[in-house]
């Protein structure tokens, strides 16, 4: 890494005039403290929600799928639209930490812990869908290839939908041993600072015994360094075999070969935009707003806006090659979309996700905290509506005009997705209150080179 | 201040002549009548039994595909190779030209994204990408002349622009609203023009921020890069339909554009690390040190994978539905171009992966500059196998035609970047991020 030098033009990353103790203080505090009225509140309310789509899974589990509104032409609607949304939003985390890693953006540092937190608990959610989406769940474990009593029976490794298989279950197991490794030197920092017995205890069984010394910090930046490049590439490939499920087949409206890097595109803006969601709230509640500045807001704005317009530019290729293919199904897919019965869905979805995102080229709005809340909002209703789309409207009307249909989720669809908006939030909520939100360690190392007492000090020497 | 040395001086003017004598050769030696063909054919029969009527097999194969060929005679036949080999130096003079103005155009995008994300290592080498980018206007008039006169039908590379086969294409007619002569050197002039103007633009404002005593300068290019990358974005995507995917006017794929910028950007990293690696060598660029090596081989590494993910993706997709009208395109490339088509991925993927994998060797210039040789051929065959099967079909060589055009608009590249180097200090040293970057050391 570089020096201690950094250019004066540099806004600075940590407000205010800060030490090493300051941070263990105040990323610690929330952790030390008691749970607030409002925090009980919210929990409360995740919790009802979760357990109404436990229930939810539960009847559908007990009494069929055909409790949801799915019929046999639309086969897939909520269950996986629900899927992508939530694998979309787990990769935010995985950006956050690992791209953003590689590419030496010290700013991550302030956010990481919280978007790979929300990366795994998003992915927890995802993985639901594909199992419950079964007809068989109990039959699940069919789709491992271990050896068996049936002459060995394999699997067909030929199917998308058995890559996503081994794509979510390592994306899940990566990112986990790449947070947890990250919460090493926090969890000890935890460990040393607390006095009751109980919590010194379970920090020691989390921190591992870390130490920190020079070796093993040597060791976990360069662990840290192998698995980002690891994590780069995986998050790359999960969210494309996600888009190989529709890319591969010959749905029109779903074969089309952009599908890999759009997908991708389109989870790193989503993801964003609910990074963004949970931490103007957190950085609010855990008064963490020297950390989490509102330039580390801007920033994230622009990643939300370089990605819409990616996105943005993928749907008028879509467009625009469906119309130069000339082939009449592919253009009537689309027709379909714009004009069709779903054509505010797919409205929404275009503004949402087209046009909301191009706000932010202005300073004044990508820097009001209450104008990201809202445009984070909506870029996430506008990409649940991309998938809802793609999903429904290209399945509703495809080859045989006698098999078009319509479709309409139940309260058993909306309630299990409704589940995973509560268990998500049961998660991070707890994890809030449990878990050192920011990477301390990774923070003090900045300090002094991106620390703002740090920077006035020097800059004001040198001129 | 760089000088530009007469044996690298000589040598461009000596790659010129040289390219231009075998480019005219290769127009000159072009069989003019249907009777040459069948004579060369016979030829060929006569001199290597076997193989030649192999190749007759995979050739009537090809003839009954084709739609014009509807007659099965041996004169239709000879008359389609025929345009096949009338194409050949054309195309390779197409290829040849592509290829240096992608890579020049791509520096131009790296260069952009590096203003726009205000990195802080990459200020030592601005004025060696603003000298890649000196190429832009040269090889954006001459790729301009070239469509120009494949509109004039000088040569059938690009067959929709033919009204006799459109008159018998209802495909190619449904696009006619886009695929159309005006509209498409409208479409082409707008795009150079654009990337043309943000080059001088970015050009004078650097220059201007050497001397300036404030930032205002900066400011500028950082808004103008930001505004250049969008319009990148979106003319990048239409430059790859209509210069390449329009080739093959019956075929589409959506990933088109991305997949051609993969392309561009891993050859014009690789032009940038070869460039500076020269020019260190000569001394020129005292502060530019292996950190800056090894940051420029990541990203030709990091590329690499990209180009081959998308690539893959590409590929995967369309061979895993296989809906005819799409297939058609990796069928005809797997089965007369199985080597380059095969080949280029042991060159684009596998060599740098193995190779720029270890973090020492990245800062070895001369690993770099192997990998950075092995990389730009992989990509200049990647390019050919784009175009090519389009416009030679199964006539291709890679020979006199193909060579001499690389070495002619090599020559003109080096001269030309070359040239703008030794206009400007090798210091953009203005830019506020100036110190962080003479001090980089990862």
């Amino acid at each position: 890494m570089s020096s201690h030098y950094e250019a004066p033009i540099r806004r600075p990353l940590i407000v205010g005039d800060k030490s090493y103790h300051d941070i263990t203080v105040e990323v610690a505090a929330p952790v030390e403290g008691k749970a607030n009225k409002l925090w009980w509140t919210a929990f409360t309310i995740a919790l009802v929600a979760f357990l109404w789509g436990l229930g939810s899974i539960i009847y559908t589990i007990g009494t069929g799928i055909g409790v949801w509104g799915l019929n046999k032409t639309v086969g897939w609607a909520w269950d996986i639209t629900n899927f992508v949304w939530w694998v979309g939003i787990g990769h935010a985390g995985t950006l956050i930490s690992a791209v953003l890693l590689l590419f030496r953006q010290k700013w991550r540092m302030g956010i990481n812990r919280s978007a790979e937190a929300m990366t795994i608990f998003s992915v927890v959610q995802a993985g639901l869908f594909p199992v419950i989406h079964m007809g068989r769940v109990w039959d699940a474990h069919f789709v491992l290839p271990i050896p068996n009593q049936f002459g060995s029976l394999w699997t067909n490794f030929n199917s998308p939908l058995l890559w996503d298989v081994f794509a979510i279950s390592t994306y899940l197991s990566v990112s986990l041993v790449f947070w947890w490794t990250g919460l090493l030197p926090d969890f000890a920092m935890l460990r040393d600072r607390a006095v009751k017995p109980f919590q010194k205890k379970i920090y020691s069984l989390l921190s591992f015994g870390w130490t920190g010394r020079a070796k093993d910090w040597q060791r976990f930046e360069e662990v840290s360094l192998v698995l980002a490049g690891l994590a780069t590439p995986l998050v790359l490939s999960v969210h494309t075999i996600v888009s190989f499920d529709f890319a591969t087949s010959v749905i029109p409206g779903w074969h089309t070969t952009i599908f890999p890097p759009y997908f991708v595109a389109g989870a790193v803006f989503s993801g964003f935009a609910m990074v963004n969601t949970l931490l103007i709230i957190m950085r609010k509640v855990s008064n963490l707003e020297a950390y989490i500045t509102k330039q580390h807001i801007e920033l994230m704005n622009i990643v939300i806006m370089i990605t819409g317009s990616i996105v943005g530019c993928a749907y008028i290729t879509e467009l625009f090659i469906a119309w130069y293919s000339g082939v009449e199904y592919e253009q009537y897919a689309f027709l379909n979309r714009a004009t069709g019965p779903y054509w505010w869905a797919y409205l929404l979805m275009m503004s949402c996700n087209v046009f909301s995102p191009q706000f932010m080229w202005s300073k004044k709005l990508r820097q009001s905290i209450t104008f990201s809340f809202i445009i984070s909002i909506v870029v996430n209703i506008g990409m649940w509506f991309e998938r809802f789309v793609i999903i429904v409207t290209s399945l509703h009307r495809d080859y045989l005009p006698s098999s078009w249909t319509m479709f309409s989720p139940t309260f058993v669809d909306i309630g299990i997705y409704v589940g995973t908006i509560g268990f998500f939030f049961v998660l991070f909520l707890l994890y809030a209150r449990t878990f050192p939100v920011i990477a301390q360690a990774e923070v003090k190392s900045i300090l002094k080179s991106s620390g703002e007492n740090f920077k006035k000090l020097r800059d004001g020497n040198h001129e | 201040m760089y000088t530009f040395s007469s044996k690298l001086k000589t040598l461009s003017f000596a790659l010129m002549i040289i390219g231009f004598l075998g480019v005219a050769y290769g127009f000159l030696s072009t069989p003019s009548t249907v009777e040459d063909v069948k004579v060369m054919m016979q030829d060929s029969h006569d001199s290597h039994g076997a193989e030649a009527s192999n190749h007759e097999v995979i050739a009537d194969a090809h003839a009954t595909a084709d739609a014009h060929d509807a007659e099965h005679s041996d004169d239709s036949h000879a008359e389609h190779v025929l345009h096949l080999l009338k194409n050949k130096p054309w195309s390779a003079l197409y290829v040849a030209l592509f290829f240096f103005f992608m890579i020049s155009l791509a520096t131009l995008a790296f260069y952009a994204i590096q203003h726009a994300s205000q990195a802080g290592w990459p200020v030592v080498l601005f004025r060696v990408m603003e000298a890649i980018t000196g190429y832009l206007p040269v090889g954006g008039v001459l790729l301009f002349v070239f469509f120009v006169l494949s509109s004039l039908h000088l040569n059938h590379l690009f067959v929709w622009m033919d009204p006799e086969v459109v008159a018998h294409d209802e495909l190619i007619q449904n696009k006619a609203g886009y695929l159309n002569v005006p509209f498409f050197l409208i479409r082409a002039a707008i795009y150079i023009a654009g990337w043309i103007v943000y080059r001088q633009y970015a050009r004078k404002l650097t220059l201007a921020q050497d001397n300036a005593s404030d930032l205002k300068n900066y400011y500028k290019l950082f808004k103008s890069s930001a505004a250049f990358l969008v319009f990148f974005l979106v003319t990048e995507s239409m430059m790859s339909w209509d210069w390449i995917m329009s080739l093959d006017p019956h075929w589409f794929s959506t990933l088109f554009g991305w997949y051609i910028f993969a392309s561009m950007i891993v050859s014009a990293i690789t032009t940038i690390a070869l460039v500076s690696i020269y020019l260190k060598g000569k001394g020129y660029l005292e502060f530019v040190n292996n950190s800056h090596l090894h940051d420029l081989a990541k990203f030709m590494f990091g590329f690499s994978v990209f180009w081959t993910y998308l690539w893959f993706s590409q590929f995967m997709l369309i061979w895993y539905a296989n809906i005819p009208e799409e297939v058609t395109y990796f069928a005809t490339r797997f089965n007369d171009y199985k080597i380059p088509f095969l080949g280029m991925l042991v060159l684009n993927f596998l060599f740098p992966l193995l190779v720029l994998m270890n973090s020492d060797y990245k800062r070895v210039p001369w690993f770099i500059v192997t990998t950075g040789i092995v990389i730009l051929i992989g990509h200049y065959i990647d390019i050919y196998v784009m175009i090519m099967p389009a416009t030679v079909g199964d006539q291709w060589f890679i020979g006199i035609s193909e060579i001499s055009s690389v070495l002619l608009v090599l020559g003109i590249f080096i001269y030309v970047v070359f040239t703008t180097l030794t206009k400007a200090p090798l210091l953009a040293k203005g830019s506020p991020f100036l110190k962080e970057s003479e001090h980089f050391h990862y």
